[in-house]
């Protein structure tokens, strides 16, 4: 699955991260593993902090991500 | 209503002229343009602006705002143009503008405009300043001003 990354979250890690995981898996296991992987994305990366989609709708911690989706972690947005 | 969505400066003036000429009945258009300051809050120096987005949700996010506020004001339409990547320091980093048959409606909805989008626009806006780099939220004066509109109109 694809990873997107905006913000301070693009910063640290770019824009795009390709991640394998075992199926089935939420977003809260694709946040674990990617803060795993990328520990200086952890403290950013926290559910408190980054809100998830999956492609263009928001996900809750427990929404199944399949192979071929697109997952986005959005830091707090500054606005226009 | 128009909202987009730029890559590259533009100008203001020109957007604005367009915007004007495709009014059918208006006897006013109220604008805005928010302009990168070459200070930041702390006085240091900005070398740039860097606004980051969503290829889709940005985008969407500027449409919902014009759209609302079509639909909230007696106007005849609505333009947001908002730029995203680098912006150096005194080029143009959005312009809302409305037009109407009234003033009063059109200088309403150029102020709903900008209290949303310094809020709900999807955008991340790193500040690249002389002593360093800083992402930016939004302050609570911003966060007030959203609030005011719901204030005005509950529900």
């Amino acid at each position: 699955m694809i990873i997107l990354l905006f913000g301070r979250l693009a910063d640290i890690l770019g824009r795009e991260v390709a991640l394998s995981l075992p199926q089935p898996c939420t977003v809260a296991d694709v946040r674990r593993e990617l803060a795993r992987l990328h520990p200086a994305s952890a403290a950013e990366l926290a559910a408190s902090r980054a809100r998830a989609f999956i492609g263009d709708a928001m996900a809750r911690e427990d929404a199944v991500v399949r192979d071929g989706d697109e997952v986005a972690f959005f830091p707090p947005l500054s606005g226009g | 209503m128009k909202a987009r969505l730029r890559h590259h400066p533009f100008v203001p003036g020109d957007e604005l002229d367009a915007f004007a000429a495709r009014l059918a009945d208006a006897g006013a258009v109220a604008n805005l343009t928010g302009i990168a300051r070459a200070r930041s809050r702390s006085g240091a120096l900005v070398r740039g602006l860097f606004l980051d987005h969503h290829p889709r949700l940005t985008p969407r996010s500027l449409d919902r705002i014009a759209a609302a506020a079509l639909g909230r004001f007696e106007i005849e339409d609505a333009l947001i143009v908002h730029r995203c990547g680098t912006i150096l320091p005194g080029e143009p980093i959005v312009l809302a503008a409305a037009g109407a048959r009234h003033r009063k409606p059109a200088l309403q909805a150029v102020h709903y405009m900008m209290d949303r989008l310094k809020s709900e626009a999807v955008f991340w806006k790193r500040e690249d300043r002389e002593d360093g780099s800083e992402w930016i939220e939004p302050t609570e004066d911003d966060r007030s001003a959203l609030a005011r509109w719901s204030e005005q109109c509950p529900g």
